[in-house]
C-alpha cells in the first residue's frame, strides 16, 4: 500500500523550495508548473524541475509534477521535459473527460518510446476542477491503467458552481463524493483539495477529519506546516491498532489450522473487516507506531 | 543554438543564480559573482561553460550572480537564458536525455 496522506505542492520556479522539499515528512512531493508559475516563467520552471528530477534524490517520496493543460503548447512541452526524466507521475489539471486522459496518455506513450523508457512506466493522476469534470469523474478515473489517483480541485470547482467555499464544505460534498466513488470504482486513490488558510490549523483539522471519514486517501497541501496535523488525523489510535493486530493474528491462526471460518471474541471476521484492519496497520506502520510497539 | 540577443534567467533569491547572456565574439566569457567563489568558483564557471557548449553555443558573454545555487539550478538557468537569447520556444529535450 502506497500512502498518499499528504501531497506537498512545490512551486516549480523556486530553487530553494525545490532543494528543501525532501526534508519535510510529506508522503508525496508535487512540483507545480501550472498555477504557481507566471506565464513569463513557464520555460524557467520547466527547465528547473527537469534538472531537479535528473539530479536531486528525494528518498522515500513519491514525486509528481502538475503540468499545464494539454490544450496549450506549454502542456505538451511540460510532458516532453518531465516524462523523459522517468521519475515523476504526471498530474493533469482541469480534466473534464476521459478523452483528456487518453490524449495525455498518447503523448506520454510517444515520449516514453522516443526516450527509450519502459512503455507504461509513467504514472498519471487526474484532477477534476469543474462541474463537467465531476460529472465525468467515473469515466475519467477508469480511462487509463496509468492512473494512480483522482483529485478534486475546489477553487475552480466552486467558481464553476457559482458559489464559494464555506468552513463546513457543504458545497463540495457532491463533488467530493463523486470523486471518491469514481476512484474506488476504478481501484485508485482519491485525493482531496488544498486547504488554503495555512494559519488556520483548527479549520485544517476539521476538514481533514471530514475527508478521512468520507474515505479520501489524503490531501494536497500548500505548506509544510500542514503535514503534521493531517498525518496525526490519519494515524490510528492505540485501540484501533490493538484490535487490528488481533484480527490479523486470528486470520493467520485460522490459516495455519486450515480453517475457513475465522472468529475473534465470538464475532466472525469477514473480508471487509480484514481489509479495514490491514489498512489501519498500514497507516500505523507509516506513522512508525508498529515499530515503536515492537521495540517496547 | 545561437545567442541573438541579451536574455536573463533566474533571480537573486537564496539558492538561485541570475544568468545574463549576451552575444559574444571571443568564445565564452564568464563574469561570476558568488559568495562561494573561492571554494566553488572554478566549478561554477566550468558548469556554465559545459552547459553552453552542450547547447552548441561557442560564443557568449555571461554574467552570473550566484546566491548558492545547486548544480541543477545553474544548468536550468543557463538553459533558460540560452533559449530566451536564441529565441527558441521548443527545446530539443531528446538531446539532453539522462
Amino acid at each position: 500500500m502506497k500512502l498518499r496522506r499528504t501531497m506537498l505542492y512545490v512551486p516549480g520556479n523556486n530553487p530553494g523550495m525545490i532543494k528543501d522539499a525532501g526534508v519535510y515528512p510529506a508522503d508525496c512531493i508535487m512540483f507545480d508548473l501550472e498555477d504557481s508559475v507566471s506565464l513569463a516563467e513557464k520555460d524557467a520552471a520547466r527547465f528547473l524541475v527537469h534538472e531537479a528530477l535528473c539530479t536531486i534524490d528525494y528518498p522515500g517520496k513519491e514525486l509528481l509534477v502538475r503540468i499545464n493543460a494539454l490544450d496549450t503548447e506549454m502542456g505538451r512541452e511540460d510532458l516532453e521535459a518531465i516524462v523523459r526524466t522517468g521519475r515523476a507521475t504526471i498530474r493533469l489539471p482541469k480534466t473534464e473527460s476521459a478523452q483528456d486522459i487518453l490524449d495525455c496518455e498518447k503523448e506520454i506513450a510517444r515520449i516514453e518510446k522516443d526516450a527509450g523508457l519502459v512503455p507504461g512506466s509513467t504514472g498519471m493522476m487526474a484532477a477534476v476542477e469543474s462541474a463537467k469534470g465531476v460529472l465525468n469523474a467515473k469515466e475519467i478515473a477508469c480511462a487509463s491503467t496509468r492512473l494512480i489517483g483522482i483529485a478534486i480541485g475546489a477553487e475552480d470547482y466552486v467558481t464553476d458552481l457559482k458559489t464559494n467555499r464555506s468552513p463546513e464544505g457543504i458545497e463540495l460534498l457532491f463533488g467530493r463524493s463523486m470523486v471518491l466513488l469514481a476512484a474506488r470504482s476504478a481501484g485508485i486513490d482519491a485525493i482531496d483539495t488544498v486547504y488554503s488558510d495555512i494559519d488556520n490549523e483548527e479549520g485544517l483539522r476539521k476538514e481533514t477529519t471530514l475527508i478521512k471519514q468520507l474515505g479520501f486517501d489524503g490531501k494536497s497541501i500548500i505548506n509544510p506546516r500542514q503535514i503534521q496535523p493531517i498525518h496525526e488525523i490519519y494515524t490510528p489510535t492505540e485501540k484501533e491498532i490493538s484490535k487490528s493486530l488481533l484480527i490479523i493474528e486470528a486470520i493467520e491462526e485460522a490459516k495455519k489450522r486450515g480453517s475457513g471460518v475465522i472468529a475473534l471474541n465470538g464475532k466472525m471476521i469477514d473480508k471487509p473487516v480484514a481489509l479495514r484492519a490491514q489498512r489501519v496497520l498500514d497507516l500505523a506502520s507509516a506513522a512508525g507506531l508498529l515499530k515503536r510497539r515492537e521495540e517496547a | 543554438m545561437q545567442i541573438k540577443e541579451t536574455a536573463i534567467a533566474g533571480t537573486l533569491e537564496s539558492s538561485d543564480i541570475m544568468i545574463t547572456l549576451e552575444p559574444g565574439s571571443d568564445g565564452i566569457e564568464i563574469d561570476l559573482q558568488s559568495a562561494v567563489e573561492k571554494q566553488f568558483g572554478r566549478e561554477i564557471r566550468a558548469l556554465i561553460r559545459e552547459t553552453l557548449t552542450g547547447l552548441g553555443i561557442a560564443a557568449a558573454r555571461v554574467t552570473a550572480i550566484d546566491k548558492g545555487a545547486l548544480d541543477c539550478a545553474i544548468r536550468a538557468r543557463v538553459k533558460t537564458a540560452a533559449c530566451r537569447a536564441a529565441g527558441e520556444t521548443v527545446f530539443p529535450w531528446g538531446a539532453v536525455k539522462k
